[in-house]
């Protein structure tokens, strides 16, 4: 017997299976909050296969063995009525058990979820249409770091992550590293997780925000202890002076023209909260919320036209002359 | 037939909604950055009423919703709540009152916003893009009532004298006796 639907299927669930692996996958647990949610899923996965397959076996059973119809369907045969009975009873009972098993594993894996550790670090991640603010936490005013759509965290420590909005609701998730929770205007929610191999873990905004809901991503970049320090000491510092003619312009620039609007640089008269921070916005591996890699040329891109690779977005169309977008680009890729 | 009619004219009528909505995102202030970059007021000598330029041109601005709330959005990015705290005025004129010192044409305003006015109000040009110019000059038309109410956007939730509905603590249950619930 051939099936003609064989191939296109085969290739269906090829193309779902590609998406097991790699940085963003669900099914590649890299932390224990993604390992519980993991073995649930396959333990689900099994138990409702398997009630599947039983319920096929029975209907085909049912089907193969039929009983032929009576003469007198009013005349009841005692024996067959007793079998029916015990086939019900059974199948209720089973019901039952498979219910309050797979409800008890789901509430014993919430638990362990939402228990909470005395984190290592604590972040604050503010959602926005369509990037996300990180703030590292500390007493030390002069300890915090900010910067946009990057998370650093240590190896093998929890973290902590208070999420806010100040717009519409988001959702973060890194499905390497744990499940979804929302980030709700006027809401403060709150996950832990950790990172128990060093790597980088893409994420990506979970609940519909608009029309650049599929640009928000997000890396999580986990680091051996020391590494994460060296990186938050550099972050913790203000912008690097420009030392060469071609990027003082480029400084000057950014502050003559709109990008003072928007953008804080952390160490210059550049201020302002709105858009994302570019302290060390050279040193990050992104640009736009994970959107393009970074590199001069897509950095050109975006300052030219940000409308055109997410239309919509909130980061105006600037008018700028072509002997002033180098300089720009300059400054902006050597802020490490 | 009667019927087919009808629903022709309600899905016109629907379709007919769609323009108010209309979003512009790459629209020509890049190409056209300079067309209106020049002082637009000139100094009258004397007291009198300030002189007021109507092109016509950027009318469009104000009359679309997107455009409206987008100004609205502006106005808190750009603070210009810091001196004109939404409307009401502080250190800066009210915008929200029938006085116009510098006319109350949305030329006028966007020409105040792009180049300055004397006594304190900064000049924007070339900080902020032209089309945002004209979308904040259309919010505070808004803001003076000049827009039509399906346009102009609505007020800001933190300006209600309580949180918003979504906010407020669950009402307690309801009494025994309706009607004589106590206040507390």
């Amino acid at each position: 017997m051939r099936f003609p639907l064989a191939s296109p299927a085969a290739v269906l669930v090829f193309c779902l299976l590609g998406g097991c692996s790699g940085v963003q996958s669900a099914l590649n647990p890299q932390g224990p909050q993604a390992a519980h949610l993991a073995r649930l899923f396959w333990i689900f996965t099994g138990v409702c296969t398997a009630v599947w397959l039983a319920v096929m076996l029975v209907l085909l059973v049912g089907l193969v063995r039929r009983t032929p119809a009576r003469t007198d369907p009013l005349r009841l045969d005692a024996r067959s009525e007793r079998r029916s009975l015990m086939v019900v009873a059974g199948a209720v009972v089973g019901t039952l058990l498979t219910v309050v098993a797979l409800t008890a594993l789901s509430y014993l894996s919430q638990r362990q979820l939402f228990a909470r550790e005395r984190p290592a670090v604590t972040i604050k991640v503010t959602g926005q249409q369509w990037w996300w603010d990180v703030r590292y936490e500390s007493d030390a005013p002069d300890k915090i770091v900010t910067t946009a759509n990057e998370i650093y965290v240590p190896v093998g420590a929890p973290v902590s992550v208070k999420l806010a909005a100040t717009d519409v609701i988001h959702s973060f998730w890194v499905p390497s590293l744990f499940g979804k929770q929302d980030l709700i205007p006027g809401q403060d929610n709150e996950i832990q997780f950790t990172a128990s191999r060093p790597g980088v873990y893409r994420g990506q905004c979970a609940e519909f925000c608009g029309w650049q809901h599929a640009h928000m991503g997000l890396l999580v970049v986990a680091l051996p202890a020391n590494e994460f320090q060296a990186w938050l000491a550099a972050q913790a510092a203000p912008a690097a002076e420009p030392d060469d003619a071609e990027r003082k312009r480029g400084a000057e620039l950014f502050a003559a023209k709109a990008c003072i609007m928007c953008h804080t640089i952390r160490g210059t008269s550049a201020g302002s909260r709105v858009g994302p921070d570019l302290t060390h916005f050279g040193s990050r591996k992104t640009i736009a919320s994970a959107t393009l890699p970074m590199s001069r040329g897509n950095i050109a891109a975006w300052i030219v036209d940000p409308q055109g690779i997410k239309p919509g977005v909130n980061m105006p169309n600037v008018s700028i002359a072509s002997n002033e977008l180098d300089p720009l680009v300059s400054y902006l890729a050597g802020l490490r | 037939m009667t019927r087919a009619v009808v629903i022709v004219i309600a899905l016109a009528a629907v379709a007919a909604g769609c323009e108010r909505e209309d979003r512009p995102l790459r629209s020509e202030p890049v190409l056209n950055d300079n067309r209106d970059a020049i002082a637009l007021a000139t100094n009258a000598p004397g007291p009198g009423a300030p002189v007021e330029y109507k092109s016509g041109a950027r009318a469009q601005y104000e009359k679309t919703a997107f455009h409206v709330s987008q100004g609205k959005k502006l106005f808190t990015w750009y603070n210009c709540s810091g001196c004109h705290a939404n409307g009401g005025g502080g250190s800066g004129p009210a915008l929200m009152d029938d006085v116009w010192i510098y006319g109350s044409a949305i030329e006028n305003i966007a020409a105040s916003i792009r180049e300055g006015r004397p006594n304190g109000m900064p000049a924007f040009r070339g900080k902020v893009p032209e089309d945002q110019i004209w979308q904040i000059a259309a919010y505070v038309r808004a803001l003076g009532g000049f827009v039509a109410s399906d346009v102009a956007s609505s007020r800001h939730d933190q300006l209600y004298a309580h949180e918003g509905e979504s906010r407020l603590p669950s009402p307690p249950a309801a009494s025994s006796q309706p009607g004589l619930a106590q206040p507390k």
